[in-house]
């Protein structure tokens, strides 16, 4: 998912006052996280999704209680869990739906629920709707509670067909047996769900082009401000939330914020679904405690790296805007928001590439380059021309047809994305081309190198 | 640089060089598949024949073929309009476009002339949508449409290998249609699946974990009319294959807070 980490960081206020000081610093956390605390408890799929398989499971319990405790409680109870924004920027969410805590000034508020699953790794929402679609409803009703909300668009990837449609009959269950709909639960609160399905546009992910796209229109972010919570959906203040934060907030508000909070560590609390993916032997998706070692993440659920954890080349962390972390940081970092970024990458959608030593990274980030130019939406030029020219630049230096000064040409080509376009694709895209450059240099001027020796210059090029 | 053009104005042939160069470069880019030396090393990165654009044209014979909606399908159209607030109708673009693309095929004229006479917008509105979106084809295409994802988590799980497989099985290359009519081969990114990696998707269903043998048999179901296996071909979902690291216990309901 895109989520706009450019203008959001900036906006993170610490929770607590205590910030955990290095990603070095001894973490006890590392038990693994016991059944009955996992939130997702039908990730699998081995069990029905229906309504009354999912009540059996818990879900829909005293759901009533919960709306009539009102939006203040409902705020402050997510405020005290520290859950952050599963969809990549981490921006609180408690935080992000007191914005919407003021009096209403006459127009409806909408709550949109971003499940345009795009980003290359990530694959957890689409584990959600399919095997746990209550917990999204029931999460959407609440969440609609504390932003006085009474429609919700959940917006769902185009060609994520089934998942939508299991998604459809999931709420029409809840429809008829009087959960949404008018009076939800009885409790007095109407909530009205909408189902709209993307049309394949990576860039929907971000939160105003997903609002473009609900529209009818072209997927292209708009400037901000006006932020979504004062001009969103059809010009009414919106809320934009990742599936899987709200599918965990039921059981936030039946167990409290205080259980949530009490994993992981400071500033990064709860649990988290983790995608393991690429060059291990049981590539899987899995709900770990935050801050759990990478090491140990891939070790204890994806049966390790292929041919063993020193053959590990480099471990994207987050999905493909993330940039990759070689494999001595791999070994003493944490999945968690503050250690990813004490590495210099991000934790982003907590959805790891693994690359073993028989893939090439050049090409790997080639790819990845690739990807961005197909999906920039050509709107701001930094990122339009820029995604060109450094996936055409990517696509030389695999071979290694390029000179070291195009190297460096290269890195500054991504600080002159970086921060000039109205999203935070532009950024996603050099990140990536950036880490490469930072940790796999000597690798990638031996092949220069090597290309060099083998074409030898006529009319002043290689 | 100033100088530079002063000078370059000042040459009588400056024009006739001028003209010559963009031609040329207009023909290699367009001539040459690859984006290669020359695209790469000229002044604009954009290229002069852009990526996947599919230009509207009603001069297409195949676009001249008239489309309205069926009645069931008018209904369902209806019935969207419900979802949005009555001064933004336009909402429905994407979803309406979907149906009617379903109905007849493909996104012709006719089909995006009907839905803005739908949601009574100007045709361009539509138009601008359809060419946004890429599950919007503006070009006919065959029953199945095979679209192999090949970013990166794919790409090291050797979706390579499946590309390879479908264009021998099917003689045919990226982006084109068997002559019969059945398989039209793309390849997509990401399509969100990572974990069951190598993904391809056919038409609306998901088949994941695939091995160039997997997908040799999935070819050969769809071309005896056979529904093949969907999801993933070796496991049940994304639990790891070996066997459950997680919830392998019968889930129970969880504890609920006293004050609720």
């Amino acid at each position: 998912m895109l989520a706009n980490t450019l203008t959001k960081q900036s906006l993170i206020k610490p929770i607590t006052s205590t910030v955990a000081k290095s990603a070095f610093s001894t973490f006890a956390g590392s038990a693994p996280l016991k059944d009955e605390d996992r939130i997702w408890t039908n990730l699998y799929g081995r069990q029905d999704w229906g309504l009354k398989a999912a009540m059996k499971r818990g879900d829909w319990y005293k759901t009533k209680e919960i709306i009539q405790k009102g939006h203040e409680w409902i705020i402050n109870e997510m405020k005290v869990s520290g859950m952050r924004g599963r969809g990549g920027a981490g921006f609180a969410t408690g935080l992000k739906w007191s914005f919407l805590n003021k009096p209403l000034d006459g127009r409806p508020r909408y709550l949109v629920i971003n499940c345009d699953e795009g980003e290359p790794n990530t694959c957890k929402d689409r584990e959600i709707i399919r095997n746990d679609p209550h917990k999204l409803i029931e999460g959407i009703l609440i969440a609609g509670r504390a932003i006085q909300a009474h429609k919700a668009y959940i917006y769902i990837r185009g060609e994520f067909v089934n998942e939508a449609e299991t998604l459809q009959l999931a709420i029409n269950e809840a429809y008829k047996a009087g959960l949404i709909g008018k009076n939800a639960c009885n409790s007095g609160w109407d909530m009205d769900i909408y189902i709209q399905r993307g049309a394949g546009a990576y860039v929907c992910g971000e939160e105003t082009a997903l609002i473009e796209s609900i529209e009818g229109k072209q997927g292209k972010p708009r400037i901000k401000p006006p932020f979504p919570a004062d001009y969103g959906v059809f010009g009414c203040p919106t809320t934009v939330n990742n599936v899987e934060t709200i599918s965990a907030t039921p059981t936030i508000m039946r167990r409290g914020g205080k259980w949530f909070s009490s994993f992981g560590r400071e500033r990064n609390h709860g649990t988290k679904l983790f995608c393991i993916s690429g060059c291990v032997n049981n590539p899987c998706t899995v709900e770990e405690s935050m801050g759990i070692p990478m090491r140990e993440l891939i070790e204890r659920h994806a049966g390790g790296v292929k041919g063993g954890w020193d053959n590990l080349l480099a471990v994207i962390p987050g999905g493909a805007s993330c940039p990759m972390i070689p494999l001595s940081l791999a070994d003493k970092c944490f999945m968690d928001y503050d250690s990813m970024s004490d590495v210099g990458s991000s934790l982003g959608t907590a959805a790891m590439l693994v690359l073993d030593k028989s893939v090439d990274p050049i090409k790997a980030i080639s790819r990845f380059s690739k990807f961005y130019r197909h999906e920039s939406c050509g709107q701001c030029t930094p990122c339009r021309e820029g995604t060109g020219w450094m996936a055409e630049m990517m696509e030389r230096l695999e071979v290694g047809n390029c000179t070291l000064e195009e190297l460096d040409q290269l890195d500054k080509l991504t600080y002159n994305i970086e921060g000039r376009t109205i999203c935070a694709l532009g950024e996603a895209s050099a990140l990536p081309v950036r880490g490469l450059i930072r940790h796999f240099r000597p690798y990638i001027e031996e092949r220069i190198k090597q290309y060099q020796a083998t074409h030898p210059k006529t009319d002043g090029h290689h | 640089m100033y100088i530079k053009i002063n000078a370059l104005l000042k040459d009588k042939n400056f024009h006739k060089m001028f003209a010559l160069k963009s031609t040329t470069s207009l023909l290699s880019k367009s001539v040459v598949p690859k984006v290669g030396l020359l695209a790469a090393r000229s002044l604009s990165s954009t290229p002069v024949v852009a990526r996947n654009v599919m230009p509207r044209t009603d001069a297409r014979p195949s676009n001249s073929a008239p489309f309205k909606f069926t009645p069931e399908n008018l209904k369902r159209a209806e019935e969207l309009l419900k979802k949005y607030p009555d001064d933004f109708k336009r909402g429905a673009t994407i979803p309406l476009l979907d149906i009617a693309q379903r109905q007849h095929g493909w996104c012709s004229v006719p089909v995006m002339n009907a839905v803005a006479e739908f949601l009574e917008i100007p045709p361009i509105r539509v138009y601008e949508v359809a060419t946004f979106y890429t599950m919007f084809h503006r070009e006919p295409r065959g029953k199945y449409l095979l679209q192999v994802c090949t970013t990166t988590p794919c790409q090291v799980c050797g979706s390579d290998n499946i590309v390879n497989t479908i264009k021998k099985e099917l003689g045919i290359n990226v982006g084109e249609t068997t002559p019969d009519g059945m398989f039209t081969l793309i390849e997509v990114e990401c399509a969100g699946a990572c974990v069951n990696a190598p993904v391809m998707s056919i038409n609306d269903d998901y088949y994941e974990d695939l091995t160039p043998a997997s997908t040799k048999k999935i070819l050969k179901q769809l071309r005896k009319g056979i529904v093949p296996k969907r999801g993933s071909q070796t496991r049940h979902s994304c639990e790891p294959k070996t066997g459950l690291t997680a919830l392998t216990s019968e889930p129970v309901a969880p504890p609920c807070r006293p004050d609720l």
